[in-house]
């Protein structure tokens, strides 16, 4: 065992820890830190997975921003008073997690993937001909090498160009949509207020 | 470098773990939290075959790469709606969101 699997188990045990801690945590303040912690290690993962491209955008993206954004959220909508964290139903949830769990561990490690999935080691002269990806003949021709952001930009300009600009759209969609829901309205302040006819009604 | 098997295993813990966050809580932004660790496994699941069976190509990677992409703008909405619901109901409880039920 190399070091890099070592490290790689060492850092998914932790992941895991704060995944847990994330779902099981009291204060809404420690999940949102530990949800960043979770999402980190999972950059570290991918890291250890050789995407190293992967591990940046995560960190950038989660790390960076949606951290940013969810403890701002839980700032704005903190609850009055202390309440209970969970349905009444959690035990049931709890079940049904684990049932799912099993099933997928168990099916994870009954399916012989040597015979589903034709492996392609990074040193092997082989190269897949059975793979439908036509990206995989565009770098066939080249030195066999890992995925790295060279060739992410590539394959992201090429041959998924249309994916890329459609999710540019969708995030300007949702950008759009998110200042339009949570804009404070007319309709909203009446609700907030009561009938009281408000004499500062445009009050934003 | 690790088996196909043991991240597999390592992902779906993580999407078990996110899937009882979204059955169990109450709070809108916990619920939301969790639906983040179950994209985050998917995108983890994403990279392991990616790995194993297209390591030239990098499909998979793309997708994890689509699958952040589309998070963070579900991420975005669903925390204005949460907003929302709290500046109308003064509580961010999922069960109390009734608006919609008849």
């Amino acid at each position: 065992m190399d070091l890099g699997a070592v490290a790689f188990y060492v850092v998914a045990t932790a992941t895991v820890v704060a995944s847990l801690g994330v779902v099981l945590t009291r204060s809404a303040v420690y999940s949102a830190l530990l949800l960043i912690a979770s999402l980190a290690l999972t950059g570290f993962v991918y890291l250890l997975m050789l995407s190293d491209f992967l591990a940046l955008v995560q960190i950038l993206v989660y790390v960076g921003t949606v951290s940013i954004l969810l403890l701002f959220a839980l700032m704005l909508t903190r609850p009055r008073e202390l309440q209970v964290m969970n349905h009444r139903g959690w035990p049931l949830a709890a079940g049904g997690s684990v049932v799912a769990l099993v099933a997928l561990v168990w099916t994870t490690v009954g399916t012989n993937w040597a015979a589903l999935t034709p492996r392609v080691t990074a040193t092997g002269p082989t190269v897949s001909t059975s793979s439908s990806v036509s990206s995989s003949a565009r770098f066939a021709a080249e030195e066999v090498r890992r995925f790295g952001p060279e060739e992410i930009g590539t394959a992201l300009f090429t041959v998924w160009a249309v994916p890329f600009e459609i999710a540019s759209v969708v995030l300007l969609i949702a950008l759009i949509g998110s200042l339009l829901i949570a804009r404070a309205t007319d309709l909203e302040d009446e609700a907030a207020t009561g009938t009281v006819a408000g004499a500062e009604g445009g009050s934003a | 470098m690790v088996p196909t098997e043991h991240v597999l295993v390592f992902s779906a813990i993580l999407f078990c773990i996110g899937m009882y966050g979204v059955m169990a809580r109450r709070n809108g932004v916990l619920v939301l939290m969790a639906i983040e660790l179950m994209l985050n496994a998917v995108a983890v699941n994403l990279v392991a075959f990616s790995n194993r069976i297209d390591p030239q190509g990098g499909s998979g990677i793309i997708f994890a790469i689509f699958v952040i992409t589309i998070a963070a703008a579900e991420l975005g909405l669903g925390l204005a709606i949460v907003l929302r619901v709290y500046r109308m109901r003064g509580s961010v409880n999922v069960d109390e969101a009734d608006l919609m039920r008849w």
